[in-house]
């Protein structure tokens, strides 16, 4: 029954997709049908081995359904260091353009957006949807709901990327920022969403916990808003319903508001609340104690949500935005300091009373420095909201720095501390192979991304200065093209920040890798000093 | 309705509506005699592997 429907539903995607091919308007839409063509062959090839009777009994997952979060895992690793190298090249391009190789596919424009959407959607979506399956079983006692649907949804989301990804090299774009698929790619990415959301609902209503632990409230809000902003925001109509390009249903400054209030909500909601839902059950989980105050849990949560999705204007000071708008998405943005800060209290004081596992423990370790930087772009954030603040900083590259702090410091070191707690738990291991690379991990990421936004906060501030410097008869005191070249030595220390955290990244596949075969490296316990050597 | 009816009710009875939610919510998570309650809800995480 089940390899009836599956092999079903693959030969009708097939089918298809040969006919669309066939039909399309453009050779982007013509290319992007053969893509899904071979994806669908890929699927039935895998497919033949999963139903294969012949083949080997699947171990059964016990009480609860790991399988979907190990591919998860794996998953999220995987797309984590595509997403770093396409940030380090782009950052090398910055500082020698003449790595763009002047051809279409390599040309910072298009790689930008694999970059963007790399790390978000497809390293932290990965990391969301895994913790969050995983979470949700865990403080629930129960089993994911629906069966293989959780496994519709992580292929599907991965199918999703591969669309995304291959679009913008081939130039299929949108051009919104963070959410550059085309109509037809943003309707698979809702049909999967939905999906999600009913397996996690479904899940929810199944506890055997009177109680819903607060981490499934944060997730639960991320998958509902997400599912909004990514409808809203994508409204659009097609051209053609055999062709790649749409136009969107709003123009002007009220399309520009759409698309600022879907972005900003994407970082509280996505990069955000997701990642709050990974703090509330790992951290408590890895300290082995409660999280500090669960009321201020709570407050936190609804705090957020209230005022979070007002915050998205603060994107377009200084454009065509009626004032009211702007200001009010600044209000709202300083508004924020008292949650963000609320939260990572709450997460630092859980460790209250344990604070000598920093020493031992480099996971703990890991996940404290991302709660740090989750306060210290919580706090950046609404001081570049407010306009004054912002005239200077728009524009330049004191947000891409601010950007990053947020992404490598919170959002990557709280999933690589969800992963490094993850891997043996879900491969039923003792402990990790080694711990003393995961502190070797924590440290290269660290110095990572001091190097980046130290470099990004001189370059910005030096940037927006230059911008706005007058001579005494009111000329321009300097030319665009002067700003940048002062920047060359600020892009070369980024990227080589951008380095040192993939390099960190790197060890973590290493110690994943050699964690799920089973071995232990034989080191020195953390906390204790090497034997001295006669 | 047009945008200036739509907008009027937004910052009039919206607004207050949304904040005598958020007011509600904040004082009913205080309020006491639930800190046993919050206490029991901190510790699920803890309680299996």
């Amino acid at each position: 029954m089940g390899a009836a429907v599956y092999f079903g539903s693959i030969g009708f995607v097939a089918i298809a997709s040969l006919i669309l091919a066939s039909l399309a308007h453009d050779s982007l839409f013509e290319a992007h049908s053969w893509v899904v063509f071979i994806m669908a062959m890929v699927a039935a090839i895998a497919g033949l081995r999963v139903f294969d009777p012949e083949c080997k009994p699947k171990p059964v997952d016990g009480k609860y359904m790991d399988s979907v979060v190990r591919a998860g895992v794996i998953a999220t690793v995987f797309w984590g260091i595509v997403g770093f190298l396409v940030g380090l090249i782009l950052a090398l391009q910055l500082a020698f353009p003449d790595l763009n190789f002047d051809w279409q596919y390599t040309n910072f424009g298009r790689l930008r957006p694999l970059h963007t959407s790399a790390v978000i959607f497809a390293f932290g979506g990965n990391a969301l949807i895994a913790t969050s399956f995983y979470v949700v079983q865990r403080t629930c006692h129960t089993r994911l709901a629906f069966g293989n649907a959780a496994w519709f949804v992580f292929w599907g989301y991965q199918a999703f990327i591969v669309l995304a990804a291959t679009g913008y090299l081939l130039g299929v774009t949108q051009s919104r920022e963070y959410a550059e698929p085309e109509w037809y790619v943003d309707i698979w990415l809702t049909i999967v969403w939905v999906t999600y959301l009913v397996v996690f609902l479904g899940t929810l209503t199944r506890r055997k916990e009177p109680h819903i632990y607060v981490a499934n409230w944060f997730y639960l809000a991320f998958i509902v808003t997400v599912a909004m902003l990514h409808v809203v925001n994508n409204l659009s109509i097609p051209v053609s319903f055999l062709g790649s390009k749409s136009y969107s249903l709003f123009a002007g400054v009220q399309d520009a508001l759409t698309q600022w209030w879907y972005a900003h909500n994407a970082v509280g909601f996505f990069l955000t609340a997701g990642f709050l839902g990974m703090m509330y059950y790992f951290v408590p989980k890895r300290a082995e104690r409660p999280v500090y105050s669960y009321r201020l849990s709570i407050v936190h949560f609804w705090a957020l949500i209230f005022l979070y999705i007002w915050a998205g204007p603060h994107h377009l000071h200084y454009t065509a935005l009626p004032d009211w708008a702007q200001t009010l998405g600044m209000v709202f943005s300083i508004m924020l300091w008292m949650p963000s800060w609320g939260g990572m209290i709450n997460g630092l004081m859980t460790l209250s009373g344990a604070w000598d596992k920093l020493r031992t423990d480099p996971v703990i370790r890991m996940m404290v420095v991302a709660i740090a930087f989750y306060g210290m772009s919580t706090f950046e954030g609404p001081m570049m909201s407010i306009k004054a603040v912002n005239s200077l900083s728009h524009y330049t590259d004191w947000t891409v720095g601010h950007v990053h702090s947020g992404a490598l410091g919170w959002v990557g070191m709280i999933s690589f501390g969800a992963v490094y707690m993850l891997v043996p738990k879900l491969w039923k291991r003792d402990e990790l192979y080694s711990l003393r690379l995961v502190n070797w991990h924590v440290w290269l990421a660290t110095l990572g991304i001091v190097l980046y936004a130290s470099a990004m906060w001189v370059a910005g501030i030096m940037q927006g200065l230059m911008w706005r410097a007058y001579d005494n008869l009111g000329f321009l005191e300097y030319s665009f093209v002067e700003s940048v070249e002062a920047m060359h030595p600020m892009y070369v220390i980024r990227a080589g920040g951008g380095i040192v955290y993939l390099l960190g990244s790197l060890i973590m596949v290493y110690n994943v890798w050699m964690t799920i075969k089973g071995r232990r490296r034989d080191e020195v316990p953390m906390g204790f000093a090497a034997p001295a050597t006669a | 309705m047009d945008y200036e009816a739509l907008r009027q009710f937004a910052d009039s009875w919206g607004l207050l509506y949304l904040v005598l939610l958020f007011v509600g919510i904040i004082a009913f998570v205080f309020r006491p005699g639930a800190k046993k309650k919050y206490d029991r809800n901190a510790e699920i995480p803890l309680r299996e592997d």
